[in-house]
């Protein structure tokens, strides 16, 4: 039986998606913007967040009122809720990728401190996530999320080689690249985060799916 | 064991009776079904019942109409006995009785199980009057404790402050919500053990049944309470355990929290989603 309540359910991952696709975007652009330290495009980053953030409001006011009408129950409740939660990880990653931007701001007009080879790897990696743990929530599958979770690790990896790669053969080599090689650091540290709120949508994905939590409790993956 | 409530297995083996007080006295059970199956005649109307429920708390009584919920519940009272052709099979006990022996005093039962049903039922008599009847039939002559008993039944009920200046006026000058919280006070002041609501809220406002949900959850202090509901989020709300009914079979029992978050049937989640058509 079609219930109304499958219409709204069907209407919210419609939205859900439509702002997932502007963050994988804004993801995707921040990185462009570093690579080719384009100012231009790093503003138009900045300035388009607003409309994420609207979008943000716009979707938890939806899901408010699902949540009163309704009054949802079982799988349907653990729909609403995963979704509350995704719409505010991904309105914090697209705040991470404003940050991002900013840093493209300071940068832009030096000399790259070193090639970009990890960082736009580890940006991959991030857009990947983001994006397979959307696709885990839409389709309901279980084994993308927890793949999702996993992959994590690689990302703390890569994380902390160009850490070690900016500190080691930049700042300790040469104090006077510290302003070209902090922000670059910060990137990096926000790229991590991205992929931290991946996996905790991909978390949430699991509990909608399984009713089983495992935020906290890697083993019961 | 650990959960209170306890759906079990039907080939379980009867134990002995000293073993089951024992339990019972160890988990603090105050009611126990055991292979519970009720007929209309030839229409099997409960089939296979086991339940147990823990003393002071809620059982909310979940599921379609005509599934059996009504039946079930005055099967605890006995009040299924009125109906001549019925028949019933295995056990209820309430502490370690069990309600259907032969040497059990129906009466006895009745006070220490009370009612109160979806349509308010005052008698056409003063709202005093309407409690202290109970306690006149009881063999309860002094009027000093009936008084008293009065007062503290309509507190317990949330009523008094509404209406101690009116004691003595008719009750159906009250409201519906007001009228129902009166049909509580009526039973609790024969002091049952365990109370039985059928649907107590469904013919009230939503103020009226809020303060219904209020009073159940004070009454739960001192009583094992099994409330049948056609408002799912009413049980959500008052219940610690939910008992969902299907065509007369329990499907499921277990925390309420569980039931409406992720119950364990497939055909649970069906019904408290809405998915039925
Ligand atoms: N007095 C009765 N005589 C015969 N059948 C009855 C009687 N009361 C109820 N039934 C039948 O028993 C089944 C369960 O009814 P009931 O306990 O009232 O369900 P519920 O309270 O869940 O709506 C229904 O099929 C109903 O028609
Ligand atoms: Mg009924």
């Amino acid at each position: 039986m079609e219930r109304h309540l499958d219409e709204e359910l069907s209407k919210l991952n419609t939205n859900l998606l439509k702002m997932a696709a502007l963050v994988e975007e804004a993801i995707h652009r921040s990185i462009e913007a570093l690579k080719k330290r384009d100012k231009d495009l790093a503003q138009k980053i900045i300035d388009d967040d607003q409309e994420i953030d609207e979008m943000e409001i716009q979707i938890e006011e939806e899901i408010i009122d699902l949540l009163a009408l309704f009054q949802p129950m079982a799988g349907d409740l653990r729909l609403i809720t995963t979704g509350m939660h995704i719409n505010a990880e991904l309105e914090r990653i697209a705040d991470l990728t404003v940050n991002i931007a900013q840093r493209v701001l300071e940068v832009a007009d030096q000399p790259l401190v070193m090639p970009l080879v990890e960082i736009p790897r580890l940006a991959n990696q991030a857009k990947l996530m983001v994006r397979r743990a959307i696709d885990a929530f839409v389709n309901q599958k279980e084994d993308i999320a927890k793949n999702v979770i996993l992959s994590d690790k690689d990302s703390n990896k890569l994380r902390t080689v160009i850490m070690k790669e900016l500190i080691n053969d930049c700042m300790v080599k040469d104090g006077t690249t510290a302003p070209r090689a902090v922000p670059l650091l910060l990137v990096a540290r926000d790229l991590e985060r991205i992929c931290d709120h991946a996996s905790s949508i991909a978390e949430d994905v699991i509990y909608m799916i399984k009713a089983k939590v495992v935020k906290h409790h890697r083993e019961r993956l | 064991m650990n959960t209170m409530i306890k759906e079990k297995k039907s080939n379980q083996k009867n134990v002995e009776q000293e073993v089951i007080s024992a339990e019972l006295e160890e988990n603090n059970m105050k009611v126990r079904v055991e292979n519970f199956n009720f007929y209309y005649d030839t229409t099997q109307a409960l089939k296979d019942i086991n339940l147990e429920i823990k003393a002071n708390s809620v059982v909310g009584i979940i599921g379609p109409s005509g599934c059996g919920k009504s039946t079930f519940l005055r099967c605890f009272n006995r009040m299924n006995d009125t109906i001549s052709s019925i028949r019933y099979e295995g056990k209820i006990r309430i502490d370690e009785k069990n309600i259907f022996d032969d040497n059990l005093d129906v009466v006895d039962l009745r006070r220490n199980v009370g009612m109160v049903f979806q349509k308010s039922n005052p008698f056409p008599k003063s709202i005093f009057e309407n409690i202290a009847y109970g306690l006149k039939i009881n063999g309860i002559k002094d009027k000093n404790f009936i008084a008293q008993k009065v007062e503290e039944s309509l507190k317990n009920a949330a009523l008094w402050d509404e209406i101690k200046d009116r004691l003595h006026k008719s009750a159906f000058a009250l409201s519906g919500g007001q009228q129902q919280r009166l049909c509580i006070a009526r039973a609790l002041a024969i002091e049952p053990e365990v109370l039985l609501l059928d649907e107590p809220a469904s013919a009230l406002d939503p103020i009226a049944t809020a303060k219904i949900e209020e009073l159940i959850h004070e009454l739960k202090k001192k009583y094992t309470i099994l409330i049948v509901t056609h408002n799912m989020q009413q049980a959500a709300r008052v219940s610690d355990y939910t008992a969902f009914f299907m065509l007369g079979e329990l499907i499921e029992c277990d925390e309420t929290n569980k039931i409406f978050t992720n119950p364990s049937k497939k055909i649970t989640e069906d019904y408290v989603t809405g998915r039925f058509g």
